[in-house]
């Protein structure tokens, strides 16, 4: 009894061992060196040579089509139901739906959003959502061009890189509930893939990425003041904020101290520039997020809804895919300009434009250059 | 001034690893030796190299003055003395006083004629300082990943440095290396607890023998290590805790680069129930 034991217990150790080595993500040197902060400070990004190039090699930017002709017919005069690059020339929209077949159904082909039987029917709800998301991409490409996108700017290809569905959106998770034999667990300890597998609260999208009116003291947990003054925030606000700057990292393949000085989390001035920058980016993703991809829930069928019925939503995830800077930081918006200011204020097919950012007005469209 | 009951023993000449009968004396109570001669002299110049690092820097502020590694452009090249030098001279320093220390432990042991449990043990410390300083940062390619000289300073290393792996208390050889410091302090409190309480017996009773002790903890717990044996117990936790904190530390980066939680995917993966 006690050898089958022994030899039980030992064949488990070895297979636990060889999983263990055989089964994670281990690396090894040579490095990629990063430093954000000052020396000794600890603040560097932490990658390996291999790990980078691979990472930059599946972040490559598609090569842009041939430009197209500016003169000849515009596409409104010569296709029906053009709503918002109607004017653009037939050529140069033409190059447009091959681009964004590229992007976005390239297996699927033009069928994925256009009826076979009359190319101007917006009866596939995939046109309706592609309308939107082309006055999405403008909007990003001009309102968030100054704090957040800048001269490399967003095509289709940025979330969808050849994905009808882009592969990292969201839908907001059931709320926890009490099952079987486990009781309630507080949204928390599932080790989702959401938020690293920590223990961490998975249910966390929703207030943060989600709504604009969202108040900016949300994630500050820590006092600002040496005592306490007032009742401060429970421990689980804590862990949310843990597991709302987890997602950050892992959308954008770096660790903390890429934005933080983490000796003081909170503070600005000890911050590195990229935490502004990622501030204006979780800014915009609510702005996504409650003017164009919410209002489109009723357009999506049912199957493209979460288990609670939303719309499939963004994070920085969506566009980052792991790296820090979408597609290595290449400037994707130059050869389409068509897609980088707003050319319709037209509302489709539901939701309306607003705003982005309170006190700021929607450019004005104008005709592409 | 009187000599203690094993001075007599321990004062004889011999047992040196380095130059012989060179420094082999005393000055008063305490033995030179070469290794000693060494170590002062790195003591003293690290130290004096410290104070010039916090007479070139910004404070005298005890708790804020910092000896900051190089760049990580630098590499493992040395780096100009105010832009990190200062550094990598006085890291040489520590180490070759903290190992001058150990050796000279090592000769008075041979004087003893005992075991080298002892600079063996110190050792442990000074292997697990010299993975944080050096062999990490070398195989990161740049001493600038070693911590900074500072009291504040090298705690914010710390934070951050556990911060680019997300949260580190999901590194294995971590959660070890703190069971194994935990672990030392409870032996060490219930051995002490144990001792206090055999030598301080009730008024008119006895101090109590090793017998009572073992018998006390086979009643409790049903084993007593015994005598000789807690104290092979101490050092074995007390080291396993040094040893797995410098592999904490040698890992996170070298050979893991993703936050620690991901590192338990391979335990959700198992296909018992993946």
């Amino acid at each position: 009894m006690k050898i089958v034991l022994s030899v039980a217990g030992a064949a488990l150790a070895l297979f636990l061992t060889i999983a263990m080595f055989g089964g994670a993500g281990w690396t090894h040197p040579p490095m990629a060196n990063k430093q954000t902060g000052f020396r000794g400070t600890g603040m560097d990004l932490i990658r390996t040579r291999a790990g980078n190039e691979e990472l930059a090699a599946a972040n490559r930017a598609p090569a842009p089509a041939d430009p197209a002709d500016a003169s000849g017919d515009k596409a409104s005069a010569v296709y029906e139901n053009v709503q918002v690059l109607g004017d653009l020339s037939a050529e140069q929209f033409n190059r447009v739906m091959v681009s964004i077949t590229e992007w976005v159904a390239p297996q699927q082909g033009c069928t994925y959003c256009h009826s076979t039987e009359n190319m101007a029917s917006d009866e596939l709800y995939q046109k309706r959502v592609a309308r939107r998301m082309f006055q999405m991409t403008q909007h990003i490409n001009s309102s968030w061009k100054e704090n957040h996108v800048h001269e490399a700017g967003v095509t289709c290809y940025t979330c969808h890189r050849g994905n009808p569905v882009p592969a990292n959106v969201w839908f907001d998770t059931p709320p926890p509930s009490a099952g079987k034999f486990i009781p309630r667990n507080n949204g928390q300890n599932l080790a989702s893939a959401n938020v690293g597998l920590t223990s961490l609260p998975y249910g966390i999208f929703d207030d943060y990425y989600s709504r604009k009116d969202t108040p900016q003291s949300y994630v500050r947990v820590n006092a600002t003041t040496a005592l306490p003054e007032a009742k401060s925030k429970p421990i689980q606000d804590a862990e949310r904020t843990f597991a709302i700057m987890i997602t950050m990292s892992q959308a954008l393949g770096v660790n903390c101290t890429f934005c933080h000085n983490t000796r003081s989390v909170a503070q600005w001035d000890t911050s590195t520039p990229n935490r502004v920058h990622a501030w204006y980016g979780v800014q915009m993703v609510r702005d996504l997020n409650q003017d164009y991809m919410r209002p489109l829930t009723t357009t999506f069928p049912e199957a493209r809804l979460g288990p609670t019925g939303d719309v499939a939503k963004i994070s920085c995830a969506t566009c980052h895919n792991g790296a820090n800077k979408p597609l290595n930081g290449a400037k994707v918006i130059e050869p389409y300009p068509e897609l980088a200011h707003p050319t319709t204020q037209v509302s489709l097919p539901v939701g309306e434009a607003k705003d982005p950012i309170p006190g700021t007005t929607t450019p004005t469209p104008k005709p592409p250059m | 001034m009187a000599m203690l009951s094993y001075e007599r023993k321990y004062r004889v000449r011999g047992g040196t690893l380095l130059g012989g009968d060179l420094f082999d004396f005393w000055v008063g109570p305490y033995f030179v030796g070469f290794f000693g001669v060494t170590g002062i002299f790195f003591t003293v110049l690290g130290t004096a190299l410290v104070i010039y690092g916090a007479a070139i820097g910004p404070t005298w502020n005890i708790w804020q003055i910092n000896i900051a590694p190089p760049d990580i452009s630098y590499g493992l090249k040395l780096a100009p003395l105010k832009e990190g030098g200062l550094w990598q001279i006085i890291t040489m320093c520590a180490l070759g006083s903290f190992v001058s220390w150990a050796l000279r432990e090592v000769e008075i042991c041979r004087k003893l004629g005992i075991g080298y449990h002892v600079p063996i043990a110190f050792g442990m410390a000074i292997f697990a300082y010299f993975t944080l300083e050096v062999i990490r940062p070398f195989l990161m390619g740049a001493w600038g990943y070693g911590f900074p000289y500072g009291i504040l300073s090298h705690l914010d290393w710390v934070s951050n440095t556990g911060y680019q792996y997300l949260h580190f208390h999901y590194n294995p050889a971590h959660m070890l290396a703190v069971t194994f410091f935990f672990t030392t302090t409870l032996a060490l409190a219930m051995h002490g607890g144990l001792i206090l309480s055999a030598t301080n017996p009730k008024k008119g009773e006895t101090v109590k023998t090793p017998e009572h002790e073992d018998t006390f903890f086979r009643d409790t717990i049903g084993y007593s290590i015994g005598t000789l044996g807690v104290h092979r117990l101490g050092w074995y936790l007390a080291l396993a805790a040094g040893f797995w904190s410098a592999v904490c530390i040698v890992i996170s980066g070298p050979f893991w680069t993703q936050g620690w939680p991901e590192w338990w995917g391979w335990w959700l993966n198992l296909p018992v129930w993946r």
